[in-house]
């Protein structure tokens, strides 16, 4: 047990928090902006796969990690674009649009791994690139927080800088307003001259760049290699996060942060021996009790107002 | 010709000839001898007692599931935990099979029945969440789904598993579990008739009581059906209760009929099928039999051909995702219904 707080409070845990953290921020962010513009988008999690796994081909045949993130980037938004010219053009219900998308991406990266490798396993038998860590100059040095902060992969901090990217973007330019004001009221959007299938559209492709970036971390830097459904829910995991943090951006950011700190709890749990199938089952069960008590507080908040409008009338 | 009425069917056609068309291209680009594979993928499934066969035996856990699945979207639930809760409840069912001593009649009875209950009950779980607090029952069903694959492998290695048997799989289940072949030189089980039993009960549930009739006001507008005075939660605890009785006895029938031991160590897929056979049917009950059939042939031709020729067998999922894209696609085609409702009034455009 000893052992177990030790690994708990060490710098390495806080290390793991981030970098666990990082693909599920992605696809929390994607979840954000495209519930922003009132377009779930449910097909994060495939996204992410097909990303991931064109990243490790690319890579592989081209030799430069970056080319191979160009084109996962590439890849995601054409799979966003595709999701949003059935949904908006050929009305295709936007759920079952993005459990499509899953579902072809579950299947269909496998089918190309197999062609491209003639494995259907994982990309062993590539040999791929993974992008660079950065180990900050100054920050490095300081006693804590450096060995925290310093030394991750170059998307984690891509991720964080998303963060703020996408605040400014939704607070403080037209487009942002524009996004907002399509998810608030469509109709009043409309009527003010607001193309709303095109801003539907674009917070798509947007939410599509996210996922792609998380697909090509997970392959790229979390791990060196594709291996079959990788993404294992983390991008389901990412669209609990944003629903936990009230479709705020910081709110996803902090609700990301506590799902990977269950994910990477759920690491250093091994040592306890306890079994590492259920071990495994820990981010799943913290999201649910996340949703819970999100749900809860939410319907709660409900009444009150509605108690309190009541209050005032009479 | 056509009518517009007849339209949804028309477009189900096109959508699966579009979608055969897709195969066929896919084919032609990866085989080194496409006009044999394609071969293969359509006409090999009818070739021999046995290929018809395994499609029957394959369209069994396609009707449990996608029952469960028509029920749940019927009532516009987007929940798709039926993957999870029929790889569980197969595991519940798998250890009755091996750890209870009973007749014939009753043992496979009681296994199916347990593995039902522990459905409807672990389905009940994120349906009550939704129905009082209104919490995503897409992103959490799909949560159940992992953490009971976790628990059920989990229950698989620790408490089950044989380990003088050469793979990672149960104690063999006693002969008296397992269910009776119906069809000599094929595998079809009784189950069958189960599954046939079940579709028509939801079929009458759902068109002939009075609940059938709150099922679907409530899947098409929760809020009037509230204000009518249906008891939605009511409602939708119920379905969850129903859709994960027939996900469970899927599983439990599935694991009794077709293996001797329970050795899936990995989520076998059959609920995310259900999805996709619910769609086909149109949320219909009775239309289910044919999509289940249709989705075990195309499965089937699928597998044949990846052991037969070049083309692996994951390329169906490709043709799954452009059905699902298409076939929910309101204004796919709607250009023709429309020119043949202004024929048909006598317009001309």
């Amino acid at each position: 047990m000893t052992n177990f707080f030790n690994i708990l409070f060490s710098t390495d845990f806080a290390f793991s928090v981030l970098r666990v953290m990082t693909p599920i921020l992605f696809a929390a962010l994607g979840a954000l902006i495209s519930n922003k513009a009132g377009i779930v988008n449910i097909g994060l999690e495939g996204t992410m796969l097909v990303s991931a796994l064109t990243g490790v081909i690319v890579s592989a045949y081209t030799g430069s990690a970056w080319i191979g993130l160009l084109l996962a980037v590439l890849a995601g938004v054409m799979i966003a674009a595709l999701l949003g010219f059935f949904t908006l053009k050929f009305k295709t219900h936007i759920i079952l649009g993005g459990i499509a998308v899953n579902m072809f991406a579950s299947g269909g990266t496998v089918f190309i791994l197999y062609l491209v490798s003639g494995d259907k396993g994982a990309s062993t038998s590539l040999k791929s690139m993974t992008l660079p860590s950065l180990h900050i100059p100054l920050l490095q040095d300081i006693p804590v927080l450096g060995p925290i902060l310093s030394g991750h992969n170059v998307l984690t901090y891509v991720s964080l800088l998303c963060v703020a990217g996408l605040y400014y973007m939704l607070a403080k330019t037209p487009l942002g307003l524009q996004i907002r004001s399509v998810g608030e009221n469509p109709q009043a959007a409309q009527s003010v001259g607001v193309r709303v299938n095109r801003i539907q559209f674009i917070s798509l492709l947007i939410s599509g760049f996210f996922a792609a970036l998380g697909g090509a971390y997970m392959s790229m830097g979390y791990l060196s290699l594709f291996t079959r459904d990788m993404t294992a829910g983390r991008g389901w995991i990412g669209i609990a996060a944003e629903a936990v943090g009230r479709s705020t951006t910081i709110g996803t950011f902090l609700s990301s942060m506590l799902f990977g700190a269950a994910d990477a709890l759920a690491n250093a749990l091994q040592v306890l021996k306890i079994p590492a199938e259920l071990v495994g089952t820990t981010p799943y069960v913290v999201t649910v009790i996340g949703l819970v008590v999100y749900a809860v507080t939410e319907v709660k908040m409900k009444k009150r107002k509605l108690a309190k409008t009541k209050a005032s009338r009479s | 010709m056509f009518r517009a009425s007849q339209f949804e069917k028309i477009r189900t056609v096109a959508v699966i000839l579009i979608s055969l068309l897709l195969t066929f291209l896919i084919i032609a680009i990866i085989s080194k001898d496409p006009v044999g594979t394609i071969m293969i993928f359509l006409f090999e499934p009818i070739n021999s007692v046995a290929h018809i066969g395994n499609v029957i035996e394959m369209s069994i856990p396609l009707m449990f599931t996608g029952l469960s699945v028509v029920l749940l979207f019927r009532t516009n639930l987007f929940n798709l935990g039926a993957e999870g809760l029929f790889y569980f409840s197969g595991i519940v069912a798998s250890t009755i099979a091996i750890h209870a001593t009973l007749s014939s009649w009753l043992h496979p009875g009681v296994a199916i029945f347990a593995g039902a209950v522990t459905g409807a009950l672990l389905s009940a779980i994120p349906g009550y969440f939704k129905a009082k607090w209104n919490v995503n029952e897409l992103v959490s069903s799909l949560m159940f789904n992992s953490i009971l694959f976790g628990v059920g492998l989990y229950l698989l290695n620790y408490k089950l598993r044989d380990t003088q048997a050469f793979i990672n799989a149960s104690y063999k289940f006693q002969k008296t579990a397992l269910l009776d072949n119906i069809i000599p030189g094929t595998r079809i089980h009784t189950g069958l008739i189960l599954a046939l039993l079940c579709i028509f009960a939801v079929h009458y549930y759902m068109y002939k009581t009075k609940w059938g009739y709150e099922l679907r006001m409530t899947g098409s507008n929760r809020a009037f059906a509230e204000y009518s005075g249906i008891n939605t939660t009511k409602v939708i605890i119920t379905v969850h209760l129903i859709a994960g009785f027939l996900a469970g006895m899927g599983g439990s029938v599935e694991v009794l009929g077709m293996y001797s031991r329970f050795q899936w160590t990995s989520l076998p897929g059959y609920g995310m099928d259900g999805a996709l056979v619910a769609l086909l049917a149109k949320n219909n009950p009775l239309s289910v039999i044919g999509a289940s059939l249709f989705l075990a042939y195309i499965r089937i031709g699928a597998d044949l051909m990846a052991r037969m020729s070049d083309v692996p067998s994951e390329m169906i999922s490709i043709v799954q995702a452009v059905i699902i894209l298409l076939i929910s696609a309101e204004q796919f085609l709607k250009f023709w219904k429309t020119r043949m409702l202004l024929k048909e009034a006598g317009i001309r455009d």
